[in-house]
């Protein structure tokens, strides 16, 4: 059943998410999207939380999914999709649909909707047990409505609800690491992965499928948007975001914590910062202390992540 | 293309063909285009795999031309194309120029 993972083969499929989507030019989430979709061969059933990607995927009768996908309401797509995985279960040991069929569950939220307001489902669904991959697209804020500030937006960026200024350099308060916490929900299998390590991505997203059970999956999404860079640099900034270890790769597989991609060499996360207006205001000399403490975390959860990893 | 009613939508809003989307083009949005210089093109496929947009078309594993009716321009394929010794295999132009 899986998928070989070379572009070659991959470029061979058809499209499970289509062109004609109305996200932002050069926007992140459609490649994650499209590189999740891809990278298995069973019939898979979305559900999707009410964010950029669920407005802009499906208009009217215009919609970029060639697989049933259900649009939910911005907190409940973890419920929505164990309901339907539920009923799939059920249907099979009623012999009311073929016993020989496997269907694959798949709920994706940005992060709004799944570090704050869907929290409570997701933590349900995933604690009931079931065999579904909840995938956030995190891009750092509810972009939808205008760049708000989420609980997954970095200490010190620039929103419209902690705007940067002579009050406030920003947002004062730490992102949460939602990857952790729901690590803590002892589930099967979850992971950190970046549409930049396409391959590492893909082979999360196969590997997650073939276990059984509930599984999480957080990918960084750039939004130019909100993060106030270029269209064209989605990629190159979540690779930044790798090599920073702002955005470490690893999973946490049966509670083995193993990192995928080791940077070659650790660069500083001003580097990852620099192109984005988000984080403007904290290359002034009034805010060093603040840019500091970035590194400070960013510095502390490498160090944390290293030591809970098995070396292979 | 005559967008539908809401009384020539079906109940519940239920959508009954999967990727309908590609009905709507979106390279009228773009403000930049990417230009193909195939003699630079190692293959690699980094430009398809990457664009937000699917507007890279590949045929039997090759890159072919890029798909103007849906490409917005965001250059995404430019800066990651690897390209042949330093010479990009895509380069942007203003639109219209
Ligand atoms: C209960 C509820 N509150 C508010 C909204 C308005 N709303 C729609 S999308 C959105 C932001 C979504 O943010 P996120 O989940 O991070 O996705 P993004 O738009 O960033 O991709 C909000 C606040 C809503 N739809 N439902
Ligand atoms: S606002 Fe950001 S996340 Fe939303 S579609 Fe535009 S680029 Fe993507
Ligand atoms: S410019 Fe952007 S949308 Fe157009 S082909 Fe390149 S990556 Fe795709
Ligand atoms: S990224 Fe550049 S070199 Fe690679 S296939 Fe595309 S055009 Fe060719
Ligand atoms: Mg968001």
């Amino acid at each position: 059943m899986a998928t070989p993972l070379t572009l070659k083969e991959l470029s061979k499929k058809e499209d499970r998410f289509t062109h004609g989507h109305r996200m932002c030019s050069g926007c992140g989430a459609p490649i994650v999207v499209k590189i999740a979709m891809m990278a298995t061969e069973y019939p898979v059933v979305v559900s999707n939380a009410t964010g950029c990607l669920e407005v802009s995927s499906c208009i009217s009768e215009f919609t970029a999914w060639n697989v049933p996908w259900i649009h939910t309401a911005f907190e409940n797509a973890a419920a929505t999709l164990s309901g339907v995985e539920t009923m799939y279960r059920s249907l099979k040991k009623q012999g009311r649909f073929d016993k020989d069929k496997e269907v694959k569950f798949i709920a994706f939220g940005g992060d709004g909707g799944t570090y704050d307001i869907g929290f409570q489902s997701l933590s349900g669904a995933m604690e009931r047990g079931h065999d579904m991959i909840y995938i956030c697209y995190d891009n750092g804020a509810y972009m939808n409505t205008g760049i708000q500030r989420s609980s997954a937006t970095p200490l010190g960026a620039d929103t419209t609800t902690c705007p940067a200024g002579s009050v406030i350099p920003g947002k004062l308060r730490a992102r949460k690491n939602l990857t952790k916490i729901m690590a803590a929900h002892d589930i099967p299998y979850v992971a950190q992965a970046s549409p930049s390590h396409w391959l590492d991505l893909a082979k999360k997203i196969q590997k997650a499928h073939e276990i059984k059970g509930p599984k999480f999956i957080n990918v960084i999404a750039p939004c130019n948007r909100g993060w106030r860079s270029k269209t064209n640099d989605a990629i190159q900034l979540s690779r930044l975001a790798v090599n920073t270890c702002y955005w470490p790769l690893y999973e946490i597989e049966n509670g083995v914590t193993r990192i995928t991609v080791t940077p070659k060499e650790k660069i500083s996360v001003a580097e990852f910062m620099k192109p984005q207006g988000r984080f403007k205001h904290l290359f002034s000399p009034e805010n060093e202390g603040l840019l500091q403490r970035v590194q400070d975390e960013v510095d502390r959860e490498w160090a944390k992540l290293q030591k809970e990893a098995k070396t292979d | 293309m005559k967008a539908k009613g809401w009384r020539d939508l079906p109940p519940g809003s239920v959508v009954l063909e999967g990727g309908s989307a590609v009905k709507f083009k979106t390279g009228s949005w773009r403000a930049f285009r990417p230009i193909w210089i195939e003699e630079n093109c190692i293959q690699c496929l980094f430009c398809w795999i990457y664009c937000p947009d699917m507007a890279v078309e590949v045929k039997d594993g090759k890159r072919t031309e890029f798909d103007y009716d849906y490409c917005k321009g965001c250059g995404i394929c430019a800066l990651e194309c690897p390209g042949r010794k330093g010479q990009k295999a895509i380069v942007m132009a203003e639109e219209g120029k």
